[in-house]
């Protein structure tokens, strides 16, 4: 018996290592952004985020070969002034060691000439001195990036920055008016809500009393009717942009909140219907029938009997409805573009003005992902519940 | 379970069903039915949907008529002057990469999903592992593309910042540029989309897994065989049809697929599948006619699944 046991973990280690290989490849390109967006800008360029907690580049080799010779606390060097011809006299080695130990750290060859350094190089030299020696420690983590993607700021410094030396650029106000800059993932965040919420509502309300009608109420085609629904779950979006949007343009609907519910609303109908109906049809028949009797109504028994039974099919629909307006791009940016930029327009308009402002668009994405994240975590089980439920919708 | 017959005493008027259908059907008829047939009809036009595409034609080249749009979406990425070129030409085309993606996602997916799914219904983490793997299902293409670009990042200077990379160099090897160097970009896409997907997958395929019964299993085992041939004279027979219909769900999903090579390529360096390739055309160079031919091409692509699907649903209707 006890060898059965030992064989089976035996057994089990590779099942193990593969399971825990493939949560990492899951895990870490996400946990990777998210130190990221916390890390200072200059410092997400220059090293890995896998480097954060590390001692700065250098400092084995400044301990090492430059510690000693500067003093007994190793500060002389750093705190030198290095456009000084007389010190530079003095400290020839020392002077020699920086420039090769630095030539050491770019991988280039080293013990060249040693030239005075001209102050810029010198201003240089010093406050990378008083990094590696540790007389000057930055912060490892800020929160600046995301201050500057909720307000929109797009610049070399950083909004707090710039804010208190005046420097702002001039679509910034330095006030909390800023947290509604039309660049900004402050706005979008409100924007994406405002889409969202009655882009959820609207198609489960409209399901609720289909799905009931196909589940509970005879008229002719309604198998027909039902398989034509079937088939339309899967028609690309592609297909309706074009017409939907001439449409708009004439209705004026473009770039208005209205004309994305409205269309969420109907793409999302399909699947939303199907599950409804499958759901309501799997409820005990005696309970209509029982209702009837006592003479209720078709439109009591709906709002009394219905809505309140379908409760676990509603949360799921809306789960899923929500996440998929929350996470569309095209939709948005048919139809909302730039004037009402949501979250995903937002980030992929960095992408492309910004080229690789890794700061603003890691604390960007995390941004947007922050509100489903939390919705997917609390509510899985309905999540899952809805996509077994039914196909998939698109 | 839905009922076939509903019961007499709920019959109830002629018209009560369908003012419960009107708002859903009034809404699905203006969004996806007439804009179908609207898409079709633009296709056979031009620009700007003013006059026939056959006006496009330009003499002295092939035309199609009033299928010049499709003439133009369905040979335009190819160079015909030869069998070899046609072949590298259409490699790099849209319907070469969307090819790709339809290969090796569908098979990523469904295959890490299946094989996750066995696995980790025997450990006791199970249900924290595969919350993990079925996360990325909540998070936008857009923030997955993020997330996925800075793990490719390429660095210029000798720092490499991107995860990948990283480890590349530090094995002694030469730092690649994966958005940008030609077939292995749309590989590094088609991970993104594996990791997005892989968790659906699973989970379907869990339910599914979990529900053939124990007592096969064991009765195999008292028989002598071994893992391996459970799992596949057994457990994969038992929950084939449900391995279809995740396949035929992800093919779809893979040809209706934008967002991801929006975001991190935009198309470029021969990275465009058919779904960027009508959003290019029709928003980038406003051209109407080809971008909705590229949407009806996307549509008869689909149309077989359109038909599994509605097949499968009244197949499991009539066993109700």
């Amino acid at each position: 018996m006890n060898r059965d046991r030992i064989n089976k973990i035996i057994n089990q280690i590779p099942t193990h290592f593969i399971i825990i290989f493939m949560i990492l490849v899951w895990v870490v390109p996400t946990f990777g952004l998210l130190i990221t967006s916390l890390r200072p800008a200059q410092a997400i360029n220059t090293s890995g985020w896998w480097t954060v907690l590390s001692p700065p580049r250098g400092s084995t080799e400044y301990g090492q070969y430059c510690a000693s010779c500067h003093g007994a606390d190793g500060t002389a060097l750093p705190n030198a002034n290095l456009t000084d011809p007389n010190l530079v006299q003095h400290f020839p080695r020392s002077v020699q060691l920086l420039v090769s130990l630095r030539a050491e750290i770019n991988g280039q060859p080293h013990m060249q000439a040693v030239p005075i350094p001209e102050s810029q190089a010198a201003a240089n030299i010093s406050s990378y001195m008083r990094i590696i020696s540790g007389l000057q420690s930055s912060a490892r983590f800020t929160f600046s990036n995301y201050i500057d993607a909720l307000v929109g700021y797009r610049g070399t410094s950083t909004y707090q920055q710039d804010c208190a030396a005046g420097a702002a650029p001039p679509d910034i106000a330095c006030n909390s008016s800023d947290l509604l800059n039309p660049r900004g993932m402050g706005r979008a965040f409100l924007n994406s809500l405002i889409v969202t919420i009655p882009a959820t509502f609207l198609p489960i309300l409209f399901a609720a009393f289909a799905g009931y009608a196909f589940a509970w109420l005879d008229f002719k085609g309604r198998f027909l009717l039902f398989s034509i629904l079937v088939g339309l779950q899967v028609v690309p979006l592609q297909m309706t942009l074009v017409p939907i949007s001439r449409l708009y343009a004439q209705l004026g609907l473009n770039g208005t909140f209205l004309g994305v519910w409205l269309f969420h609303t109907g793409f999302g109908m399909p699947y939303a219907i199907y599950l409804m109906r499958n759901f309501l049809g799997s409820l005990p028949r005696d309970l209509f029938e029982a209702a009837y009797i006592d003479g209720a109504s078709h439109w009591t028994v709906f709002f009394r009997l219905v809505i309140p039974l379908a409760m676990p099919a509603i949360a799921s629909l809306g789960i899923f409805q929500f996440l998929w307006v929350w996470n569309d791009l095209l939709v948005a940016l048919v139809f909302l573009g730039g004037t009402t930029p949501v979250m995903t327009y937002q980030i992929s308009n960095m992408v492309t003005s910004l080229g690789a402002g890794w700061q603003l668009l890691t604390a960007s994405a995390f941004l947007s992902m922050l509100l489903p994240m939390i919705v997917f975590f609390s509510l899985q089980r309905y999540f899952v519940r809805g996509m077994l439920a039914g196909a998939v919708k698109g | 379970m839905a009922p076939r017959s509903v019961p007499n005493i709920m019959r109830q008027g002629r018209f009560a069903p369908w003012l419960y259908l009107l708002p859903a059907l009034l809404i699905m008829t203006f969004f996806i039915v007439y804009p179908m047939i609207n898409t079709i009809s633009l296709s056979l036009k031009n620009k700007d949907g003013t006059a026939s595409a056959a006006t496009t034609c330009v003499a002295g080249n092939p035309c199609w008529g009033i299928f010049e749009n499709y003439r133009y979406a369905l040979t335009s990425e190819f160079d015909t002057r030869s069998v070899s070129t046609f072949w590298s030409s259409f490699w790099l085309s849209s319907y070469g990469n969307t090819l790709k993606w339809i290969v090796l996602m569908v098979s990523g997916t469904v295959g890490l999903g299946l094989a996750f799914a066995v696995m980790a219904d025997r450990v006791k983490y199970e249900a924290l592992a595969k919350s993990i793997i079925f996360m990325p299902m909540a998070v936008s293409f857009v923030g997955a593309g993020i997330i996925w670009k800075f793990v490719y990042d390429y660095g210029t200077q000798q720092v490499q910042i991107g995860l990948l990379n990283a480890l590349v160099t530090s094995l002694g090897g030469q730092p690649i540029a994966y958005m940008s160097t030609l077939q292995v970009n749309t590989v590094a896409l088609i991970v993104v989309g594996v990791w997005i997907w892989t968790g659906f997958c699973m989970t379907i395929l869990s339910a599914s897994l979990k529900s053939v019964p124990d007592e096969i299993i064991e009765a195999a085992r008292m028989d002598g065989a071994n893992e391996w041939s459970i799992f596949w004279k057994i457990m994969v027979p038992i929950i084939m049809p449900t391995i279809v219909v995740v396949i035929t769900t992800m093919v779809i999903n893979v040809l209706k697929l934008f967002d991801i090579v929006y975001v991190m390529t935009g198309g470029n360096f021969s990275t465009d599948v058919i779904a960027n390739r009508m959003y290019t055309e029709m928003y980038k160079n406003f051209n109407v006619g080809r971008g909705t031919a590229i949407a009806v091409i996307l549509v008869i692509a689909i149309i077989p699944f359109i038909y599994l699907n509605v097949r499968r649903f009244i197949a499991q209707e009539e066993t109700r």
